[in-house]
């Protein structure tokens, strides 16, 4: 307690007096020669002894040891072996940049002999944490300060309230200010006095904050007053209802999501399938290749990975696309209304395709990189956030639906198309080149799958078995839809996707997945025509 | 003039990975059988332990062989198929003759073995942590059991991390269910409640985690703080750890110990999201040490810049040098004959200190666990100060509790209840 003490006024002193300094650059002059020492120790005591190091650093020091916190929270805080200098590291390729962790002065390039690393654990990255937070108090960007507060609410001291008292008639950020006001009542929740406790509980009963909800749980069962018992079981009950919904919305947003991946591992195949009968059991493995396009665009542009999807799209589709007429023209048009011929042609294809895969890259997965602008999540309040990969992956899958409806309705292709899949020899004779309608149809489906490809890059392994495991669902969807309907496929695809997801939580994730295909069993008893039949002669 | 490249892919793709040895037979050799999988889903694993027994030959080759004689390496390919490795063991041991087996990886593949092995009375070295429950007069585990592994990392994570709620995450196969088992009968011989254990399981692959990761971060929202101990096999690690760091629940929040991950099996993540988790092995390949070292560099020799070591290849590598000491100790390559020897052989570990061989075939090794750091290597946070004796029938389990393997005179027995005293005769 008293350490925290010392934390807070050397802080505050600090503060006071030289912020705009410790902004623009922390001066060696800033770093006291007691920290000095203490930061030297960094370099040689043990890593379960570094712990101690860090504390007395903090009780010592103020914000000038921000940058050194954050560097060793980021793992790249070094010493020189043989100076015994700390410094930042910044790995490139296989060079080693070393700069002076204060003034972020380079010094040079050096060798992975010469330096070595100081290593964090846990338990140090929960305190380096909770120390950036409590010298970030009063940072001057609202977004620092909110991430600050909402990090110290687990671990509150008098000092950190007293901080916090100070700081809170200034505010002006109504985010920060609400913050500031939970942390007052997640205190007052332990307060020896029953009046404080209960008007805490009015304050925590707005939150969903785990720390409120936690706090509201431990005084309905401990709290001596019955009145705050009451209160307290009144506002968790209120709570609990909010998170309920939430997590409806959530559970939904799941089944959106799994149903997207579904559509687009099963809209290529809704073509070459639905329409054009062909029983591909290498659509699979287009997917896979799409997936390796991305890998291989990355591999070309390691600058520019934030930019990579935005070029692997079309590359897949290209290279999916192609190798789709090259099995069409290659072996498909000779199988023709041989459908059992056709499927193990194309089961055989699959085969070769993986093994190819197999021998060019080896057997091992690949690394696909998410951009930064896909990683994290969306946080719309403590307990709901959609994670953005995810969001981007169904909104592309809409956009990949809605393209393809269009050239199907809207191009000349897609009249052939839908020509040639009503009545081959009649659109023969009308001076359709059937041939070529095949053809460009197999592309078209084909290079979805490669598309589908870089969508799954970012959400599962990129290896050689990556098709092998959307293989069913695809052909479970496409069936289940309604073959040559691609509508149906949108319906089937997001239902089974929403099915599954709310079965889950109920059954385990094994047994979702069983029932879901027992319904389709049943379903396509009932129904052997899919949820969307083609009507007319067209289905015969 | 297309279906001839695609032959022309065949053949090559065959060539490939059909790796043929004929040539290299000998007059007079010991030949040593590789059965791993070099095709299907296990090939990723696999085919990095059969490089690891081939590169270990060759130098014990460079040294002059065994007894005088050169050691010939027979390769098979049981391609994931678990059946296949029954007979695979068959054609290896009556076909070609081989002394010793190395191989297997998954526990339904040895499972498939045991019987052929038992009948032909071959010698089989298992390098993968595993299950435990079982120990064959013809085999010798050299992976970890589940008090080597499962059980120290969570110990560690409760008394060092102090963690009192629990989620059991597995892959719904037979490692992780009889893992689980005991480590659930050992949280509740610790005083762990019931509600604070969370047990889920998955099917292989999986790989939409979505819904179960938030139902872990539910679970740890609890005010306790929560640890996720993982038996997830292979693959569905990827986007586990993705959804993890996506929804945004770091190591610091809710810490997840593997105990499938290796540094294999990292090569194929972008670790960055998933500094701090932790995984339990007896082998790291940043452990500093000069055999280590040694080792490291020979494999890269051997194999590539790229490639990485991991802990069932330093299984490999033990049982290898136990098996050769024991041959030049019994001065035969006779099964029973090297199997006794076997018995309190002892071998440097890599990471320091020396591997011993128990009466019930299991290794004593020294138990280490590590923090995932961002260039896909583990940094050790934690190891048993000395090695621990593997234990072929765990003692949390209430059917395995009184028994004990032991393959000395007067037991010679694989599954001996100590209590009624009598060996139940059933060998697996």
């Amino acid at each position: 307690m008293r350490h925290l003490f010392a934390i807070m006024s050397v802080c505050l002193a600090l503060f006071s007096v030289s912020v705009q300094a410790n902004e623009q650059t922390t001066n060696e002059s800033s770093i006291s020669p007691n920290s000095a020492a203490l930061i030297a120790q960094l370099a040689e005591v043990k890593l379960s002894k570094t712990l101690p190091v860090l504390e007395q650093l903090e009780a010592v020091g103020g914000a000038e040891l921000l940058p050194l916190f954050t560097t060793l929270l980021e793992g790249k805080l070094y010493y020189v072996k043989a100076s015994k200098q700390i410094v930042a590291v910044e790995k490139k390729g296989s060079d080693y940049l070393v700069s002076d962790l204060f003034s972020a002065q380079l010094l040079g390039a050096m060798k992975k002999k010469e330096i070595k690393k100081i290593r964090v654990n846990n338990k140090l990255r929960v305190f380096l944490r909770q120390a950036i937070a409590r010298l970030q108090i009063k940072s001057p960007e609202p977004e620092k300060r909110l991430i600050a507060i909402k990090a110290l609410y687990g671990s509150l001291t008098d000092s950190t309230i007293d901080t916090l008292k100070k700081v809170y008639p200034d505010e002006t950020n109504l985010e920060v200010k609400e913050a500031i006001e939970l942390a007052f009542a997640l205190y007052e929740s332990k307060s020896p006095l029953a009046e404080k406790r209960l008007a805490a509980v009015n304050g925590l009963a707005e939150s969903l904050e785990n720390e409120a909800r936690n706090s509201l749980t431990y005084l309905v069962e401990n709290d001596s007053d019955k009145k705050v018992q009451m209160a307290a079981g009144a506002a968790l009950k209120k709570i609990n209802e909010r998170i309920e919904f939430y997590d409806f919305v959530d559970q939904l947003f799941f089944g959106l999501s799994l149903g997207s991946v579904l559509l687009l591992a099963a809209i290529g195949l809704a073509i070459t399938f639905g329409v054009m009968g062909v029983i591909n059991m290498a659509h699979g493995e287009m997917i896979m290749l799409g997936a390796y396009t991305t890998y291989v665009v990355q591999l070309l542009m390691p600058d520019a990975i934030e930019y990579s999807l935005l070029v692997a799209v079309p590359a897949a589709f290209v290279v999916s696309g192609l190798v789709g007429i090259l099995i069409e023209r290659g072996v498909i048009r000779f199988l023709h209304g041989r459908p059992l011929e056709t499927l193990l042609a194309t089961f055989g294809i699959s085969l070769i395709l993986q093994q190819l895969v197999r021998t060019v890259f080896s057997p091992l997965n690949r690394q696909v990189e998410s951009p930064l602008w896909m990683s994290g999540s969306l946080e719309i309040n403590p307990v709901l956030s959609l994670t953005l990969n995810r969001l981007y992956i169904l909104a592309f899958a809409l956009l990949v639906f809605g393209l393809l409806l269009i050239i199907l309705r809207k191009t000349s292709l897609g009249l052939n198309v839908r020509a040639v899949s009503q009545n081959r020899s009649m659109a023969k004779a009308m001076g359709i080149r059937t041939d070529w309608v095949d053809a460009m149809t197999f592309g078209l489906g084909s290079g979805i799958a490669g598309i589908a490809g870089v969508a799954l890059s970012q959400l599962t392994n990129v290896g050689p078995n990556l098709g092998q495991s959307y293989i069913i669902d695809s052909f479970m969807v496409v069936v289940f839809g309604g073959v040559g309907n691609l509508w149906g496929t949108l319906v089937a695809a997001f239902s089974l996707g929403v099915a599954n997801k709310f079965l889950e939580p109920v059954t385990g994730a094994v047994l979702a997945s069983i029932l879901v295909l027992v319904f389709i069993i049943l379903f396509i008893q009932k129904k052997p025509k899919g949820l969307f039949p083609q009507k007319g002669r067209a289905a015969e | 003039m297309k279906l001839k490249t695609l032959a022309a892919g065949i053949a090559l793709s065959m060539g490939a990975t059909v790796m043929s040895f004929n040539a290299m037979a000998a007059e007079d050799t010991i030949k040593v059988g590789v059965l791993h999988s070099l095709s299907g889903t296990m090939a990723i694993s696999e085919t990095t332990l059969k490089d690891t027994v081939l590169m270990m030959i060759e130098e014990q080759n460079k040294k002059g062989g065994l007894l005088g004689k050169k050691l010939e390496p027979v390769v098979v390919d049981p391609a994931s198929n678990w059946p296949l490795f029954a007979e695979k063991t068959r054609e290896l041991i009556t076909k070609e003759g081989v002394d010793v087996i190395f191989g297997c990886w998954t526990s339904v593949s040895r499972k498939s073995v045991l019987p052929v092995i038992e009948e032909l009375n071959g010698l089989m070295f298992y390098p993968v942590q595993y299950e435990g429950e079982e120990s064959s007069k013809n085999v010798f585990y050299t992976g970890a059991a589940p008090n080597q592994q499962a059980v120290p990392a969570v110990d560690y994570l409760m008394n060092e991390l102090g963690v009192e709620r629990w989620v059991l995450a597995g892959t719904d196969y037979v490692y992780p269910r009889t893992t689980n088992k005991i480590l659930e009968a050992y949280l509740k011989s610790k005083g762990v409640a019931e509600e604070d254990i969370m047990i889920n399981y998955t099917p292989f692959g999986h790989s939409d985690w979505q819904s179960i990761v938030s139902d872990v971060k539910k679970f740890g929202s609890a005010g306790k703080k929560t640890a996720v101990v993982s038996t997830i096999n292979g693959d569905a690690n990827v986007p586990f750890y993705k959804e993890l760091g996506n929804q945004g629940i770091s190591s610091e929040d809710i810490p997840v110990v593997a105990f499938s991950v290796g540094e294999e099996e990292l090569s194929g993540i972008d670790t960055k999201p998933l500094v701090g988790h932790l995984a339990a092995w007896n082998y790291f390949q940043s452990v500093d040490n000069e055999a280590n070292e040694e080792f490291i560099e020979k494999w890269k020799a051997y194999t590539s810049d790229e490639r990485v070591t991991n802990d069932p290849m330093e299984a490999t590598y033990i049982g290898f040098n136990m098996w050769a000491n024991a041959v030049t100790q019994a001065g035969t390559t006779e099964v029973d004959a090297v199997g006794q020897a076997m018995i309190g052989q002892k071998s440097p570990n890599l990471t320091g200190g020396m591997a011993v061989m128990n009466k019930n075939h299991h290794l004593s090794k020294p138990v280490l666990i590590g923090e995932i750091q961002g260039d896909g290597q583990f940094e050790v946070v934690w190891e048993t100060e000395s090695i621990v004796m593997g234990d072929a029938w765990s003692d949390y389990l209430p059917g395995s509790k009184d028994l004990i393997a032991d393959w000395t005179d007067p037991v010679k027995c694989g599954n001996y209840n100590t209590k009624t005293k009598t060996c139940s005769g059933q060998n697996y």
